[in-house]
């Protein structure tokens, strides 16, 4: 096991109140194997990967319980100096947005030798010709002169390639990526999952894939961890998700998007999810699914279900499934 | 037989732009380039392609919110560009557009009542009493409450201020909606609240809409007919049920195949393929898909195709018999 997360919450102190917005999350991910994370805004995906990269900002943000084992190492016992060696090096993170997650002012060259130089201690010359080599095979069109362009040179879909080469340039165990498809065009969106997908092969990488898409999910994702509001609702193996999801949430997610060959008509209506997502700071008691869900019990508005094993590696977080 | 509704003739819009920052030369960029096409009353027409592709700026010309370079759009027999005063502000009224970012195009600091009301004020439209009782009426059907029309957009979630952007569009009781990528910046459980109420409000006041998309799902699910466009052109145009079944463009191709499937037994084959940079400041004379058209032939460097008809109201532009 590479990264076990236990009993992880991040909290953040707001005047109104506490929002927990990582709520006592359990999981975990194996060597070479890729997690998807899903959820809708707000969910908590994204503060996960935050606390996970000790990256929430204090305050107003707390990691207030729960441990993060890589690789035998609690990450929350480091001080600030032990975690920059690891972070960047063996975790690393792709953020969404890869129109201002680039410095405008320096080249490509110069941002990712910055890594380069910093953790693996080469030289200017020898880190030159591990960024070309890095944006090689990212795919990158001609990277000896894409070192020297500014990020405002390249288009979304090259800038994003750049973001992976930085993230993949010291060789992580693990890479964390927020999104790092949604500000793309769909067939640019194809290639850098490939990309992903084909990087992880050759390199070994362990990859947690942050994103709301479920057709991104099905995609690229061996395991798969459902938010709600904080929490995990349901975790298995992508086949089994899709073909039996047990919580309500996940079902309701899945009926609700259209899909590129179903039945056509006029009259034909989405299902949905009726309602929205409760306000964090404001979050009933019991399961927080409670006000949208079809088979609200009365125990579900009493107390919090578990997350629990129901079936061989399928946890879900829902009284339905209590036996 | 259906009504043309809007009849779009050789439509362009360039806009000029410098290759490089400081550079003398002057390159004009073919946002719209050559855009012909009807819409037929009461129906969806989905229009579909990546960023940059053009879709926003026929958008603008269909809204008559820019001048065209070049061409003509008819509404209803009317050559809009031709339009002013008070013709104009009768166009206005027959046509609205909903917007994609409903956190971007609410006024932050208007009541979602006098959002929703203001295209009544501006039009002289009922006296105080009878505006407040409209306002009202439209929010309930809408799926908002009366109650909410003194809150401000900050208290709304998104799906909401989506609901008061579609109900300030539907206010006028308007022909014709262009919603431009309405549901983008939505929730996946969000989005299909919304595409539902578009689909009931148009069968409730017979509405017609251009609707700008590059999902192609979301395109699927509410269009009857779909252009799809590449380069500020219309590459293909079919029936719902055609375009998706037998695309013949090799570009509908690739886009389609680009989409990720929620289904993890069906990865499918890739026809993506590199591309080429070249923008839509593209020379004249030949295809713009060519360089990485896997069907290209000698003529596509030499010509440019025309969206001709293949039977059954499907128009490619395309050398190719793919």
């Amino acid at each position: 096991m590479l990264l076990e997360i236990k009993d992880l919450s991040t909290h953040f102190h707001t005047d109104f109140g506490v929002i927990k917005a990582v709520d006592r999350v359990d999981l975990s991910i194996d060597e070479g194997d890729t997690l998807g994370v899903v959820g809708e805004s707000g969910c908590g995906k994204t503060v996960l990967a935050l606390s996970i990269m000790r990256l929430i900002p204090t305050p107003p943000g707390k990691i207030v319980s729960g441990n993060v084992i890589f690789n035998g190492v609690d990450l929350l016992s480091l001080d600030s100096a032990e975690m920059r060696k690891i972070r960047g090096k063996d975790i690393s993170m792709v953020f969404q947005e890869p129109m201002t997650s680039l410095n405008p002012v320096l080249r490509i060259g110069d941002q990712i030798t910055e890594i380069i130089k910093l953790h693996l201690g080469l030289g200017r010359e020898e880190a030159m010709a591990r960024a070309i080599e890095m944006l090689s095979l990212v795919g990158m069109p001609s990277p000896e002169t894409a070192i020297r362009n500014y990020p405002h040179q390249m288009s979304g879909g090259m800038r994003q390639r750049v973001m992976i080469a930085m993230a993949l340039c010291c060789g992580p165990r693990l890479m964390l990526a927020d999104e790092p498809t949604t500000a793309l065009d769909v067939t640019i969106q194809a290639q850098i999952l490939e990309l992903i997908g084909r990087l992880k092969h050759d390199i070994g990488t362990s990859v947690i894939l942050i994103t709301h898409d479920l057709g991104v999910i099905a995609e690229a994702a061996e395991h798969v961890a459902v938010m709600y509001t904080g929490q995990v609702v349901e975790y298995a193996s992508v086949e089994n998700l899709f073909a039996t999801p047990l919580h309500p949430y996940t079902v309701g997610l899945m009926e609700s998007i259209p899909k590129i060959d179903a039945p056509w008509g006029r009259d034909v209506h989405l299902k949905v999810i009726p309602g929205a997502v409760p306000s964090l700071d404001d979050l009933p008691k019991g399961c927080t699914f409670q006000d949208r869900c079809a088979h609200t019990m009365q125990i579900c508005r009493e107390k919090e279900p578990q997350l629990k094993e129901y079936m061989p590696k399928h946890r879900v977080h829902c009284w339905l499934y209590e036996k | 037989m259906t009504m043309v509704l809007v009849d779009i003739q050789g439509i362009k819009k360039y806009y000029s732009a410098r290759a490089e920052l400081l550079a003398k030369e002057q390159v004009s960029v073919k946002a719209v380039d050559g855009v012909s096409l009807q819409v037929y009353s009461g129906e969806t027409l989905g229009l579909v392609g990546e960023s940059g592709c053009g879709k926003s700026t026929l958008a603008r010309l269909i809204m008559r919110l820019d001048l065209p370079t070049a061409g003509r759009i008819f509404f209803e027999g009317e050559n809009i560009f031709k339009l002013s005063g008070k013709d104009l502000k009768g166009y206005r009224r027959k046509v609205q557009i909903i917007f994609q970012d409903p956190y971007a195009s609410l006024n932050p600091r208007r009541t979602a009542g006098s959002t929703i009301g203001e295209p009544l004020l501006i039009n002289q439209m009922y006296d105080r009493e009878g505006r407040a009782l409209e306002v009202a009426r439209i929010m309930d059907v809408v799926g908002l409450t009366k109650e909410q029309k003194g809150r401000y957009p900050h208290e709304f979630s998104g799906g909401q201020r989506q609901r008061i952007g579609i109900a300030r569009a539907i206010i006028l009781k308007p022909q014709l909606i262009v919603a431009d990528e309405p549901v983008s910046a939505l929730d996946v459980s969000i989005q299909a609240q919304i595409l539902n109420l578009l689909k009931d409000l148009q069968k409730e006041f017979n509405l017609t809409y251009i609707f700008i998309s590059h999902d192609l799902s979301v395109v699927r699910h509410v269009s009857d007919r779909i252009a799809v466009m590449h380069f500020g052109r219309i590459v293909e145009l079919a029936e719902n049920r055609e375009l998706y079944e037998h695309p013949l463009h090799p570009y509908t191709v690739e886009l389609l195949s680009a989409v990720p499937a929620p289904d993890p037994g069906r990865k499918k084959e890739r026809v993506i393929r590199e591309r080429e940079v070249t923008g839509a400041t593209n020379g004249q004379g030949k295809c713009p898909f060519h360089p990485r058209c896997p069907v290209r032939v000698e003529v596509c460097e030499k010509d440019e195709p025309e969206l001709t008809d293949r039977g059954g109201g499907h128009f490619v532009a395309c050398h190719g018999d793919a």
